[in-house]
């Protein structure tokens, strides 16, 4: 929790590495890992990859390694080589699940991993995304999470017909300011809102069963969201009761001002893509501007950095793998990440170096699913400092507090207002 | 046993926002944590039942103004739920209630994909069509779909979906390591699709591979010509509210004389109307569990809702245990109209005054209170009896084709389909109208008798062929 004074020890000046604290690790599913080609090497089950033995068992085997919580990637549009169209490769996975169903499916059987599914903020409807998370929420006792992603392309746009989206200015996009981005950020940062408000629309104590009065809710304690927005409206409160977390954790990957500005206002934890030590220091400080800029007042961002891995026991193996991949693609594996192709050893040097400059840990996207998440379990966890189990649920696995509802803290306050009132007069 | 009986179809509905359910009674536990969802799930695996049934909530419900407080509130959202309890359970069907009117074809129909795909081939979807502005304020577009259009929508949504479905021909997946091909063919365009309509007007390319049962089961309840046309069209499941013997009769000649109109057999669609049970070891016993679920499930101050629902105004000031209003709906001190005094329930009486006037001559003929007469006309269970005289009754149903199965309701959160499974099924696989084990590997269609979609196009190529 920071009080509105220094975030943080300074990046550069905090090098100190406390090697007690445990790094938040992720991991980032999708497909049959990160790399184009992975579906080709020999560990791979490129036929099973929409099957319910695949999903499975690669997340019973990611909680038995002591992965803190899987990201589960996911889209409204194939996959695509090329940005904001769709084409006609086939010698890349295409197809998807959607995300939010494979993690309430995985959900029963696992008991201690967080579930982060991927789910778009564009075209879809607020309401089902919020209940469909609280759900998840209820089915995993506490272990769900949230990563909104925007969609932007006119092609995804297509499948729904419900909106005309201009062909993406791509040198407003990289130069980070274009009002259709800026647009979407906004529209995403009302489906957050309206997400939260509907999972604080139940007070804890709602529901009261009271045989006696044949009452079983108090309506008092149920709070319609009233939201009226640029891009829609919703009325009423959740059908869902709060959830075992209450809210559960909202993660945004983030690349650059506008979206670090969404994290900012809107998220529990950012993802980001430093590619080296530079960057590292820089990109903090820029997340945590954001947070200033933006207000943010709590507890800060949980800042994770993304690193794409191919892990083999000597760096000349692990290049000579990811060149493997590579040629098998075509072109080097194009990524906003960083790609990192080394040996157990140097993917901890590489951790430490971030948690030294003051980041929470790293999602970690596998080149190869299952082999680097094999190479994860058996080498890279184990040499980190043993996971805190103090609690089931993925706030306190992550040493987040339980948020307390709005709806009952307003209540609160207003009844210590008139406390401190009566007192007075 | 003469091999041409007639299998008896049961599906298990979850007990949960319904006035049938029992929140009060010490047996009933949660209706929102995931083990009251898992330990109905399984009592319906253990019974052997084709599928489980849950229906939709898109807001809570109110009444006179303000949330509804009597009956059970708060669910879960329904396809999360059935993607959970795909991975408990290995046989029994998952069937969710999803609106054609505020989703969108592309999202539900991949969501409903990726239920198949994970529960191997058990999905479903009844497909149901409220659309007005009540339940829309909680949606993007609001309460934008006219009344009459509500099927026209749910028409095209679901031959939408179904071209969705198709996009991906079984075999596109090559997935051959050597070759580096992970699609078959690029020519295939895997998923590839373009449809303009007067409701929809989009193309692209779907995500979703084909999954198991490629379409899941189409489940479909409404009871209008339009209803009734739609399913005639794409059900393969009917819902229906009709259980009393005859009626059910009459429903089901209607019904399935109308498929020959669409090429379909009668084989290709099940009716299953729902119903409620109370079990005794005898017929007295029976009848007074019978009456004590009533009692409960109709008390005073529901008595008086239910009244209120079908008057449209406010009665707060009548005594459940005294006689109905003198008034018909839509005169006397009403503040409000028949129909609107309750929002998030489908609308239940279009005839009000001559449903009213009917319950006022019964009660008074018969000299029924408001409680004892709503106990009779809404509370009374469809099967009272002993397992074996349960069972008989609705072997006697389907044998007679009055239907080919139920949507068995029951009455408490976990335990409320226990004693049916344990006590009335045994009875039904007795008397060799129920499997008494699952066909290994069998999709919910298969379980249903029901013909494979497609087959009917496949047949015609074959002939033209």
């Amino acid at each position: 929790m920071h009080d509105g004074g220094p975030l943080r020890p300074g990046p550069i000046g905090s090098n100190v590495v406390d090697m007690t604290r445990r790094p938040t690790i992720a991991v980032a599913l999708d497909g049959a890992g990160w790399h184009p080609a992975a579906w080709r090497d020999p560990s791979a089950l490129p036929a099973d990859l929409f099957s319910r033995r695949y999903w499975r068992d690669l997340v019973q085997f990611a909680e038995r390694a002591e992965v803190d919580f899987v990201t589960i990637e996911d889209a409204l549009g194939l996959q695509s080589a090329t940005l904001w169209s769709s084409d006609d490769r086939t010698d890349q996975v295409r197809g998807r699940l959607d995300a939010l169903l494979i993690a309430s499916f995985l959900a029963p059987v696992t008991s201690r991993i967080g579930l982060v599914p991927t789910v778009t903020t564009t075209h879809t409807e607020p309401f089902h995304v919020a209940t469909g998370l609280q759900t998840l929420d209820f089915a995993s006792r506490g272990r769900a999470g949230w990563r909104p992603q925007l969609s932007g392309s006119p092609h995804e746009a297509a499948h729904f017909g419900r909106r005309t989206v201009p062909p993406v200015d791509v040198e407003a996009l990289l130069s980070g300011d274009s009002e259709q981005i800026r647009a979407g950020f906004d529209e995403a940062r009302d489906v957050v809102e309206v997400v939260r408000r509907l999972w604080d629309s139940w007070e804890d104590d709602a529901i009261i069963r009271d045989a006696a009065t044949g009452r079983f809710i108090d309506r008092e304690k149920i709070h319609g969201a009233e939201f009226s927005g640029e891009w829609f409206d919703v009325k009423g409160a959740s059908i869902v009761p709060r959830s075992p977390q209450g809210q559960p954790l909202v993660a945004v990957l983030a690349h650059q001002t506008i979206p670090y500005e969404l994290a900012a206002t809107s998220a529990d934890l950012v993802f980001v893509t430093p590619h080296d030590d530079a960057q590292s220091v820089s990109i903090l400080a820029e997340v945590r501007e954001a947070e200033a800029r933006t207000g943010r007042t709590g507890r800060a961002l949980s800042v994770l950095a993304e690193v794409l891995v191919v892990l083999e026991s000597t760096p000349a193996a692990a290049r000579a793998a990811l060149e493997r991949l590579d040629e098998r693609n075509g072109s080097p594996v194009a990524s906003d990440a960083l790609v990192f192709a080394g040996t157990p050893e140097q993917l901890l040097e590489r951790i430490h170096g971030w948690t030294a400059l003051g980041y929470d840990g790293v999602r970690i996207r596998p080149a190869r699913l299952p082999r680097d998440l094999e190479q994860l379990a058996e080498w890279v966890l184990p040499a980190l400092p043993r996971a805190d189990a103090a609690g089931a649920t993925l706030r306190e696995r992550l040493g987040f507090e339980l948020p307390e509802n709005r709806y009952t803290a307003a209540a609160a306050g207003g009844a210590a207002a008139a406390r401190t009132n009566e007192e007075v007069a | 046993m003469p091999a041409t009986k007639r299998q008896v179809h049961l599906a298990a509905h979850f007990p949960g926002v319904n006035s049938t359910t029992l929140w009060a009674d010490p047996l009933h536990r949660s209706q929102i944590d995931f083990t009251a969802f898992e330990h109905f799930a399984r009592t319906a695996e253990r019974g052997r039942f084709d599928f489980l049934f849950l229906a939709e909530g898109l807001r809570l419900r109110e009444h006179k103004g303000q949330l509804h407080e009597l009956d059970v509130v708060g669910r879960p959202n329904t396809l999360a739920v059935l993607a959970a309890l795909a991975a408990v359970t290995e046989h029994v069907g998952l069937v969710g209630t999803l609106n054609s009117t505020f989703n969108e074809p592309y999202e539900l129909a991949r969501q409903l994909s990726t239920l198949d795909h994970l529960s191997d081939g058990r999905a479903g979807w009844n497909v149901v069509t409220s659309s007005d502005a009540f339940h829309g304020a909680n949606f993007r577009r609001g309460g934008y779909l006219d009344h009459a259009d509500r099927y026209h929508r749910a028409n095209e949504f679901v031959s939408l979906a179904k071209e969705l479905w198709d996009s991906w021909s079984s075999d596109a997946i090559a997935a051959d390591r050597a070759s580096g091909r992970f699609l078959a063919d690029a020519a295939d365009e895997a998923g590839a699709f373009a449809h303009r309509g007067a409701q929809f007007d989009v193309r692209g390319r779907f995500t979703t591979p084909a999954s198991p049962q490629r379409y899941p089961v189409i489940v479909q309840a409404g009871d209008s010509t339009d209803g009734r046309d739609f399913a005639s069209e794409h059900a393969e499941v009917i819902f229906s509210r009709h259980s009393a013997f005859d009626e059910a009769q009459a429903f089901y000649a209607d019904v399935k004389g109308r498929l020959a109109g669409w090429g379909r057999t009668e084989d290709s669609l099940k009716i299953l109307p729902a119903v409620t049970f109370a079990i005794g070891d005898s017929q007295a016993e029976a009848e007074e569990v019978a009456r004590e679920i009533s009692l409960a499930q109709v008390t005073p101050r529901n008595a008086i809702t239910a009244l209120e629902q079908l008057w449209g105004t406010d009665l707060t000031g009548y005594d459940a245990d005294g006689p109905l209003p003198a008034f018909d709906p839509g005169e006397g001190p009403a503040d409000t109209v028949a129909g609107t005094i309750t929002k998030g329930w489908a609308p239940r009486f279009p005839n009000a005054v001559q449903i009213a006037r009917a319950w006022r001559a019964q009660s008074e003929a018969e000299g029924l209170s408001i409680r004892e007469l709503v106990i009779k006309v809404a509370g009374r269970q469809s099967f009272i009896g002993t397992p074996s005289h349960i069972a008989a009754e609705l072997d006697r149903y389907v044998q007679e084709r009055a239907t080919d199965g139920f949507v068995v309701v029951g009455t408490t959160s976990p335990h409320g389909l226990d004693a049916f499974a344990d006590r009335v099924v045994p009875e039904l696989q007795a008397r060799g109208v129920y499997r008494t084990e699952y066909e290994p590997g069998a999709t919910l269609r298969q379980n249903l008798e029901l013909p494979e979609p497609g087959a009917r196009v496949a047949e015609e190529v074959r002939r033209v062929g």
